[in-house]
């Protein structure tokens, strides 16, 4: 009986620390671990005493890549806990400061970092050799993104427009129309992107997943409406910690989620597009079934054409909020500080982030739980990885390396985030 | 041989104001802007740096180094020859200033004049001020690029 071990020590093409660990027996998968050692940041625990008003900022430096995220399910609370209505116009605004973080952070993974694995390439540089026009295109879409956060929020990283009842000032509505043209051509080129990669040669694979977004009646969610599932669920985001909790496993620096029976959800693209398939526009239903996308995709593989579908979704709907846009008056809404608690859940790029705050009389901040996606994914991915290595116990191991880390990256996990993420081992007797 | 910035060139300095001697070329970009020159810093993604490069461009840019040369030795690169990876401080992403600069290169968009000046840091810590080395080799580089 031959055993083998194969390890990847530092995954590479995902955001932050992380490792994989398969132990094989003979024809069996005896281990999958999904080891996270960025380390644990404690940011739960450095918010003790601040000025509530002060979460969105500090909880925004988690990550790099999706501040907006933090920002606004942070905001999102604390406004609830303070008794906050912000305006209409605000949340429009907040909306279409969001489309920008959704652009820039799911055209760096579909095209940067998730296609080469489709196309056999090592990385974006052998992809810029071989398909020039496309990285081009793709950088050109990543920059709208960067653009639409420099207008609305300030700068692209960590923006610092935003507080507690919307912004510090109004986007000069000149700059905001000066967006849209580019986001026309944006939501174009990410359709083109879309129907490129529906042409790679996906593994075959099904995962029968509870499917875990926010659900709106009327709109395609991203800091809007209840929380709700494909198989039933369907709750207030104040109901969360009812129906989710967190446990520690030896193996990870990040907690991992779990639904209030034990069992596993997965959260993001595939998530969000089969629970709020008929609210898309027209225009991306039409990619996605040029695509050969069905309006719930079950294998995960084609999360990356997911992606760019929600990428020219984010382009028509900024540019519809955008040409709608007059600088809110006011362009904040002050209140008096007050004892409370208040949850927060937005779609963050990766999946929903839930934020909770319970603050005293001079709102300060007494507690606060904070849960990215990739947390709540974890289950999923150990799952992913268990049925997709588990029947390509054939391959060698470099081939077996590589499908595990492709799994991997199906989820866009975002490993600093889910610290507060790859090595490969592969043990084979 | 360290050329006078011309007047239409772009400078780029990358870098953080916030990693000690990592904060050099954001440092280099103020002083340069205050001196009236088309100067800015770059302290996000590498790849922003690429819509930055346009054809017509002359681009400087200045990073700081970690070689293992002595704090504060200035090294001229020219973008026209492949850039060595290893002495410029990465990124998130691990995608910085060489990363940028070879993708431009594959994608036909490097300006037409790049030339990159490094500057070997000793203290990269978070918080950290730029070191005497460091500082004097920028104001030695200053005075260079923008003779007053």
């Amino acid at each position: 009986m031959t055993e083998r071990t194969i390890k990847v020590d530092a995954l590479a093409r995902v955001e932050g620390e992380g490792a994989l660990y398969l132990k094989v027996k003979g024809n069996t998968l005896e281990d999958v671990k999904f080891r996270i050692f960025e380390p644990p940041r404690y940011f739960e625990a450095l918010l003790k005493g601040r000025p509530a008003a002060d979460a969105p900022d500090i909880t925004s430096r988690i990550c790099g890549i999706c501040p907006i995220a933090y920002i606004m399910s942070a905001s999102h609370a604390v406004e609830s806990a303070l008794g906050i209505e912000i305006t209409p116009e605000i949340h429009a605004l907040r909306r279409l400061l969001y489309c920008g973080e959704w652009i820039q952070s799911h055209t760096l993974h579909a095209a940067m970092l998730h296609a080469p694995d489709f196309l056999d390439l090592d990385d974006a540089f052998e992809i810029a050799r071989a398909n020039p026009e496309l990285v081009k295109t793709a950088l050109r879409i990543k920059k709208l993104g960067n653009s639409l956060m420099e207008v609305i929020g300030g700068r692209a990283v960590h923006p610092v427009n935003t507080r507690i009842g919307g912004f510090y000032s109004a986007p000069d509505p000149e700059k905001v129309a000066a967006l849209i043209p580019e986001l026309e051509w944006g939501a174009d080129a990410a359709r083109e992107v879309a129907i490129a990669f529906s042409g790679f040669d996906f593994p075959e694979d099904y995962g029968d997943y509870t499917f875990v977004s926010l659900v709106h009646p009327n709109i395609y969610p991203i800091m809007e409406g209840r929380i709700g599932s494909n198989k039933g669920l369907d709750i207030d985001i104040s109901e969360y910690p009812d129906h989710f909790y967190e446990t520690h496993v030896e193996h990870s620096n990040a907690l991992h989620g779990h639904m209030k029976d034990g069992s596993r959800y997965l959260v993001g693209p595939l998530a969000r597009y089969a629970n709020n398939y008929a609210r898309l526009p027209e225009a991306c239903r039409e990619t996605a079934q040029v695509c050969g996308l069905d309006p719930v995709v079950q294998n995960p593989f084609k999360s990356i054409v997911v992606r760019m579908v929600e990428v020219q979704f984010a382009c028509l709907e900024a540019a519809r909020i955008a040409r709608a846009y007059v600088a809110p008056n006011p362009v904040h809404v002050d209140c008096s500080p007050a004892a409370g608690e208040g949850h927060g859940c937005t779609e963050a790029p990766r999946g929903i982030c839930y934020h909770h705050y319970a603050i005293d009389d001079e709102a300060k901040v007494l507690s606060s739980t904070i849960i990215p996606p990739t947390s709540q994914n974890q289950p999923q991915i150990e799952a992913d990885l268990t049925r997709v290595a588990g029947r390509s116990l054939n391959l060698d191991n470099d081939a077996l390396r590589h499908i595990c880390e492709q799994t991997i990256r199906n989820y866009d996990p975002c490993i600093s985030c889910a610290t507060h993420f790859l090595k490969l081992t592969v043990d084979r007797d | 041989m360290i050329e006078p910035l011309d007047p239409g060139a772009l400078f780029i300095g990358v870098g953080h104001p916030l990693r000690g001697d990592d904060g050099v070329g954001p440092w280099l970009a103020e002083a340069l802007a205050a001196r009236g020159f088309n100067a800015t810093a770059q302290f996000g993604d590498g790849s922003g740096l690429i819509p930055m490069f346009e054809p017509s461009a002359d681009v400087v840019i200045v990073d700081a180094t970690q070689s293992g040369a002595a704090p504060g030795t200035l090294t001229r690169f020219d973008g026209a020859d492949a850039l060595p990876k290893d002495p410029f401080r990465n990124s998130t992403h691990e995608f910085g200033l060489a990363a940028a600069v070879e993708m431009a290169r594959i994608l036909g968009g490097l300006p037409r004049r790049l030339t990159i000046y490094g500057i070997e840091g000793r203290d990269f810590g978070l918080g950290s001020a730029m070191t005497e080395e460091v500082v004097k080799a920028a104001e030695e580089l200053l005075e260079q690029l923008a003779p007053a």
